[in-house]
């Protein structure tokens, strides 16, 4: 990968035209598109610990970001364009020379290329300059995974440290792109800092940006309306905070659009102001989510299960996840608890965690209680067994506390089942 | 993390591969769930599920294989992995600001997991003999070189064992309890022999005459007399398929003895059948068998209850035994979890082993080349026969 400061002087040593060793020339054979080395950000080197290495190293790459966004044009749907693979190894050229830099330029001129006579690589330079070369392997101008990238872009490795998880962005090329040419400093702090006031905390931010991570080329100032709105219906930050955690998509979402969904929810459900905001907080996504789930759920209780309004509101605010629940389980699970189970409406509207469980856990308790001849799920009746209490215990206490047996004799029977 | 390495190193700086690469490491973590590679060591051969009625083989298997992934991607991160630079700097302690290269071992972010993902992301289970999703019982699967393993158990062409809950009195299009219903009979003369008398109806009566003293003796001696009949004639359809001339005495000596059976595909064989319960209108039937489908034993049901001059249908199949994978081997839904399929694997590897040995390996009787007139399946070059018949009686 690198050469031997012999094998550089060596190899530099025959020049006479040392001093034109420039960036020109390794311009030239690297044959990079024109760059522009006097953009003045290059730092000086320490070397006093390691962690300053990475900031060396990082500080430079900084600036090619500045260029890519002239390289924005042709990107592939299915690779992730770094249009700065070319320009690192320039970056690459040491700051020390920054001084030699300005005057050689202001002597480099188009007609003093023609002039000088191109150099060939078997020039000698001397060790300084030799040492001064660092040709590292270029970058993929395009590639499908940001793991080339993540080593040389400062951004994506705050992303990482922050918590971000790429190998899921990447799958997303124009995310994985748009992450590329962000600056750290400029465009992502920014966002950072928002989130932060709005009470997120550190740990949370990761996920969150990684879903979504369309929240970057959102505008502050949206957000904070948004933000405002919300305030202004009465939530308070602390809700805030736990809606944006819970369905990370809310803040991308217009005023006049959240403003309609709780519209609908309100006049849908007939619930009070204060039920709707506390049934939202406890379940955001149903603000990010699409309606017709549950129009279609709300139609499914009224007409096929035989609810009462009422009895549906009551359900809904103890159980908010049967109104994105699906269709077909809601019915075969109540087809089961009231035709094979024989439990009746006000029972089930009691314990509405039926309809949050798996079919197949509600089947064996039952069969084995039935096995048993504890299967007694009329409050009126002696030895009543809590229909919430059967779905939401773990084995070991359903075994003992309501089946009255012990675990391996709950196994046997699955296993005659 | 990183530390100079002193002055200049060029070329061939060590770069650190970071899976646990040093043994220390994986004895260590071989004991713990999981561990990623050490894991995936111990997670090949087979094992057995219990498959609960209304699930499908496919959503089963792919719910094992999404335990499995999940145990085995909870292991350790692997360690961070650094990169050598070759980075400008001035050397310390030189009095002079000369500037050489340092070669310097620099934390790289390649293989951090969020940037590279999961370590696994996809595992091939393969199932053996399949279940239908009514059916339930002994389901063996295969993770890694154990999928090898179950062709060979395919080709051991072993007996399974089922046990199959009929009830009498209702004929189906499926020959289930949900379908369609295609005739409703009476099965009182199977009770007592004294209602022998039912109003005609559009149902169909059959009048029986009974000679024997009590309800049970007749009733449960007319099932077993065409369980007789039917593993009779199987018997018979066995030696056929199995394609041996019973002319040789050794042949003879096997048949005799009952250790007979196809080697290679035939049609449902059924090695041995029983009533284990007949309290009308349900009764239950233990089933040994080979080469069938689900479908067919409920059909066995359906033909039962005909031959009984009534009608039955099919009310639960479930699998006992696939070979030599019992119902104690067999993993519940809540033992679907690496640790608990590791050992399972574990234990069943010896007995995998033996039984698959002694039943592909060539009849050490028989080394005389088959007669003229033999149709030997050409595929199959050993034997055809099994040593004995370890199918577990």
């Amino acid at each position: 990968m690198a050469l031997s400061a012999q094998q550089i002087s060596r190899w530099l040593n025959s020049s006479k035209l040392s001093s034109f060793m420039t960036a020109l020339q390794l311009r030239r054979r690297f044959q990079r598109p024109g760059t522009t080395l006097s953009c003045g950000v290059f730092a000086q080197p320490h070397v006093s610990s390691e962690g300053c290495f990475l900031q060396w190293g990082f500080r430079t790459y900084r600036t090619s970001s500045l260029w890519n966004s002239s390289k924005s044009a042709d990107l592939s749907r299915q690779e992730i364009n770094c249009a700065q693979s070319t320009l690192l190894p320039s970056v690459n050229e040491p700051s020390q020379r920054t001084p030699k830099i300005p005057s050689l330029d202001s002597e480099l001129s188009l007609e003093g290329l023609d002039d000088v006579p191109p150099l060939s690589p078997l020039q000698p330079i001397s060790d300084n300059e030799a040492v001064q070369i660092i040709a590292g392997p270029p970058l993929p101008p395009s590639s499908v995974t940001l793991r080339d990238y993540v080593d040389h872009s400062e951004t994506l490795r705050k992303l990482v440290l922050l918590g971000v998880d790429l190998s899921k962005i990447e799958k997303h090329p124009d995310a994985a792109n748009l992450l590329l040419r962000l600056d750290f400093e400029r465009d992502i702090k920014q966002m950072l800092l928002f989130l932060k006031d709005l009470g997120i905390e550190d740990t949370q931010l990761g996920p969150l940006l990684t879903k979504n991570y369309a929240i970057f080329s959102e505008d502050l100032e949206n957000l904070k309306t948004r933000v405002a709105y919300l305030q202004s219906k009465n939530f308070s930050k602390v809700d805030i905070a736990q809606m944006v955690r819970n369905a990370p998509f809310l803040l991308s979402f217009s005023v006049e659009r959240l403003d309609n969904r709780l519209g609908f929810f309100q006049k849908e459900l007939e619930l009070s102001v204060k039920k709707t905001r506390d049934l939202v907080i406890r379940l955001p996504r149903l603000l990010t989510g699409s309606l017709e789930p549950v129009k279609e759920n709300m139609k499914v209780f009224r007409l096929e299960l035989g609810f009462q309004q009422n009895e549906i509101q009551h359900m809904i605010t103890k159980i908010p996840k049967m109104l994105t629940a699906n269709k077909r389980k809601l019915t075969e699970t109540f087809d089961y608890v009231h035709n094979v189970m024989c439990v009746p409406h006000r029972v089930v509207v009691r314990s509405p965690q039926v309809f949050n469980t798996r079919l197949f856990k509600v089947k064996e308790r039952h069969l084995f209680l039935a096995y048993l001849g504890r299967a007694q799920y009329d409050p009126t009746k002696p030895n009543y067994i809590s229909l919430d209490k059967l779905v939401s215990v773990p084995d070991g206490i359903f075994c003992e506390a309501m089946a009255k047996a012990s675990v391996r004799d709950f196994e046997k029977f699955l296993k005659t089942l | 993390m990183a530390a100079p390495i002193g002055s200049t190193i060029f070329g061939g700086g060590t770069i650190q591969h970071f899976r646990p690469s040093s043994a220390v490491q994986r004895t260590e973590a071989a004991r713990a769930s999981g561990m990623g590679s050490a894991g995936l060591a111990r997670l090949q051969g087979l094992f057995a599920v219990y498959k609960p009625p209304g699930l499908k083989w496919k959503h089963l298997r792919d719910t094992v294989e999404l335990q499995l992934l999940k145990g085995l991607n909870a292991g350790k991160p692997p360690a961070p992995q650094q990169r050598v630079r070759f980075l400008l700097g001035p050397v310390e302690g030189s009095e002079e600001k000369e500037l050489t290269l340092t070669a310097t071992r620099v934390p790289s972010l390649i293989d951090h997991p969020l940037v590279r993902g999961l370590a696994f992301t996809s595992l091939k289970v393969g199932v053996g003999h399949r279940l239908d999703s009514q059916a339930s019982g002994v389901l063996v699967l295969g993770v890694g070189h154990g999928r090898g393993l179950l062709t060979d158990m395919y080709n051991a062409h072993l007996t399974k064992n089922y046990t199959v809950r009929g009830v009498l009195g209702k004929a189906t299009d499926d020959f289930c309890e949900d379908g369609r219903l295609v005739e409703k009979t009476t099965y009182g003369f199977l009770t007592s022999p004294g209602k022998l008398l039912q109003p005609p109806g559009l149902d169909q009566v059959y009048c029986q005459r009974s000679h024997q003293l009590t309800i049970d003796h007749v009733t449960r001696e007319k099932l077993n007399r065409i369980l007789a009949v039917i593993q009779g004639s199987h018997q018979k359809a066995l030696v056929t398929y199995s394609n041996l001339d019973l002319q040789t005495q050794e042949a003879y000596e096997m048949a005799v003895s009952g250790v007979i059976r196809p080697m290679n595909k035939s049609p449902m064989l059924i090695t041995g059948i029983r009533c284990l319960q007949f309290a009308p209108p349900e009764f239950l039937l233990e089933v040994q068998c080979m080469h069938e489908t689900q479908k067919q034993l409920r059909r066995l049901v359906h033909e039962i209850g005909l031959e009984l001059k009534s009608t039955a249908v099919c009310t639960q199949v479930r699998r006992t035994r696939d070979g030599f994978f019992t119902l104690d081997d067999a993993l519940l839904r809540t033992q679907w979890d690496l640790p608990s399929i590791q050992d399972a694997i574990q234990a069943a590897a010896p007995r995998v082993a033996a039984e698959l040995k002694k039943s592909l390996r060539p009849w050490l009787g028989t080394q005389e080349p088959p007669g003229p007139g033999q149709p030997w399946d050409s595929e199959r070059p050993r034997s055809a026969l099994g040593p004995e018949s370890h199918v577990g009686h």
